[in-house]
């Protein structure tokens, strides 16, 4: 049975690692993501958890550490953030390409420069392209959940792929809030166990992993690993009906927020959206027709998904917490016009670069980006930027 | 070298090999599969074995760096230019003019 508690976001995915009892963690600290293998040391002392952990001298040893664990055919965990993940993205890309289904508590840190330890999305947008499955959380609640299922969709014989699990630095991962937590059993039980039928352990089967390609294989194995990626949708979707089965909340790949007849939408990530649907609840009692997308899922970026789910919206705002330095935008953005295009032409969209550094956005700011929204909406294409700022003083 | 020699042969898999023939993340499975390698097309001079000079003293087989001198019944046999990279270390060390290094050409170079 579920249980009432307050935690923060990285105590509810430390939590969460504890049920789950993975063989090894390998962890370097970094704000702030620091507490989340202070946690877990802390489970280990207690003899809470049988995990190995293992504490590197640093990230792209973690990482290393991490995917060595996972080829040995046990689970292999780690946390991190922002120039931490960034000293891991070598690794990223091998993690991927071995198809080892590791997986990561991210906690969502501005990369420097300038150094700065609050939230933005340009630690995890730069691995983008890295092959990781990510999944964004709203608060700590979707955290937990999301760390619950991630291991099931990691190593789905469908998928195996690793996947990170982020969450937005301190607004998420620092401030107590409410949450259910599951019974360790339960808990344990939707994770399972991973059993892989090789690994570099294995004195019956020999294997040799992560070997040279040579360019007449190359190009296969990077079509094969695509198509395990695109093959996660709906591994995420099946999982995250037998969550709902299990634990009554359900999740998809973006959640539709008062998008019924909505007029005016904005495509959100992570905890901004909590403060950007008071703003929608505030403006749908004053008649305007104002709704929300939540992005969950980024990889696999669902994007026939969300031109259906887009498709009667007049105006659209996309907004990225993070600086693309494309001159045109964030990547939320890019991908979302990408979506768009030729799907669903006509909305009159514009992305907003906001929050960086952990700069707050109001209530008050997103009620006044609607109002900019409405205006755009009778506008010409033509006369609307492809982007702007938001937030910063002028 | 023929095709056949080419394809990883546990594994059934080859640079003809569609994408989802390969294994999950290039995983290679059983162990001395190096040995379906051809390394011998790497050679740009080919070592030749002349018998009549041979003592069968042995020098030359463990300073071979890739294996490529059979040893049977303490005898060393012909070069296994499967795998000889043309290196010259056996003709370095060998004392009785027994080893030549030769241009590769029809029996040492690339076919």
């Amino acid at each position: 049975m579920s249980k009432k508690n307050r935690m923060s976001g990285n105590e509810a995915v430390a939590n969460a690692i504890r049920q789950i009892d993975p063989d090894v963690i390998a962890a370097f600290p970094i704000t702030p993501s620091t507490e989340i293998p202070q946690y877990i040391s802390k489970f280990k002392a207690d003899g809470l958890i049988s995990t190995e952990f293992v504490t590197v001298e640093s990230e792209h040893s973690a990482m290393s550490a991490c995917i060595g664990a996972s080829a040995s055919g046990v689970r292999a965990m780690t946390a991190t953030s922002s120039a931490g993940m960034a000293l891991m993205y070598e690794l990223l890309y091998v993690a991927a390409s071995d198809r080892l289904p590791i997986v990561m508590a991210a906690v969502n840190r501005t990369l420097s420069g300038p150094i700065n330890i609050n939230t933005e999305h340009s630690d995890s947008m730069g691995a983008r392209d890295s092959g990781w499955i990510q999944i964004y959380s709203e608060n700590a609640q979707e955290a937990y959940d999301n760390m619950l299922m991630a291991h099931r969709i990691a190593e789905h014989p469908d998928v195996m792929l690793p996947v990170m699990i982020c969450q937005d630095g301190f607004i998420t991962s620092h401030a107590i809030e409410n949450i259910l937590l599951e019974d360790d059993e339960a808990a344990a039980a939707f994770a399972g166990g991973y059993d892989p039928p090789h690994h570099l352990l294995d004195p019956e089967s020999s294997v040799a992993v992560g070997p040279y390609s040579v360019s007449p294989y190359v190009m296969e194995m990077k079509v094969a690993q695509a198509n395990a990626m695109i093959r996660a949708r709906k591994v995420i979707l099946d999982v995250a009906a037998d969550f709902e089965k299990t634990f009554g909340r359900g999740y998809g790949l973006f959640e539709e927020y008062r998008m019924e007849g909505a007029e005016l939408a904005l495509l959100i990530m992570s905890s901004a959206a909590g403060t950007a649907k008071v703003a929608v609840d505030r403006l749908r009692e004053k008649g305007v027709k104002a709704g929300l997308v939540k992005l969950r899922v980024f990889r696999p970026f669902p994007a026939a998904e969300l031109a259906a789910a887009l498709k009667g919206v007049r105006a659209l705002a996309v907004m990225d917490r993070s600086e693309g330095f494309s001159a045109n935008g964030g990547p939320l953005g890019a991908e979302v016009r990408m979506a768009l295009y030729g799907k669903a032409d006509g909305i009159k969209t514009i992305n907003i670069v906001f929050g960086l550094g952990g700069r707050d956005a109001r209530v008050e700011d997103f009620e006044a980006l609607y109002g900019e929204l409405a205006g755009l909406a009778g506008k010409p294409a033509a006369d609307i930027p492809y982007f702007k700022h938001m937030g910063q003083r002028e | 070298m023929s095709k056949e020699i080419k394809t990883n042969k546990m594994q059934g898999i080859c640079e003809q090999s569609g994408w989802r023939e390969l294994t999950e993340g290039g995983f290679v499975y059983g162990e001395g599969n190096s040995a379906f390698f051809n390394t011998g097309d790497w050679r740009t001079k080919a070592p030749a074995w002349r018998p009549e000079n041979c003592k069968q003293c042995l020098l030359c087989y463990p300073v071979c760096p890739d294996s490529s001198i059979p040893v049977e019944n303490s005898k060393r046999q012909d070069f296994d230019m499967f795998h000889c990279k043309g290196c010259g270390i056996c003709a370095k060390v060998c004392p009785f003019g027994a080893i030549a290094m030769e241009t590769a050409g029809k029996e040492g170079g690339r076919e």
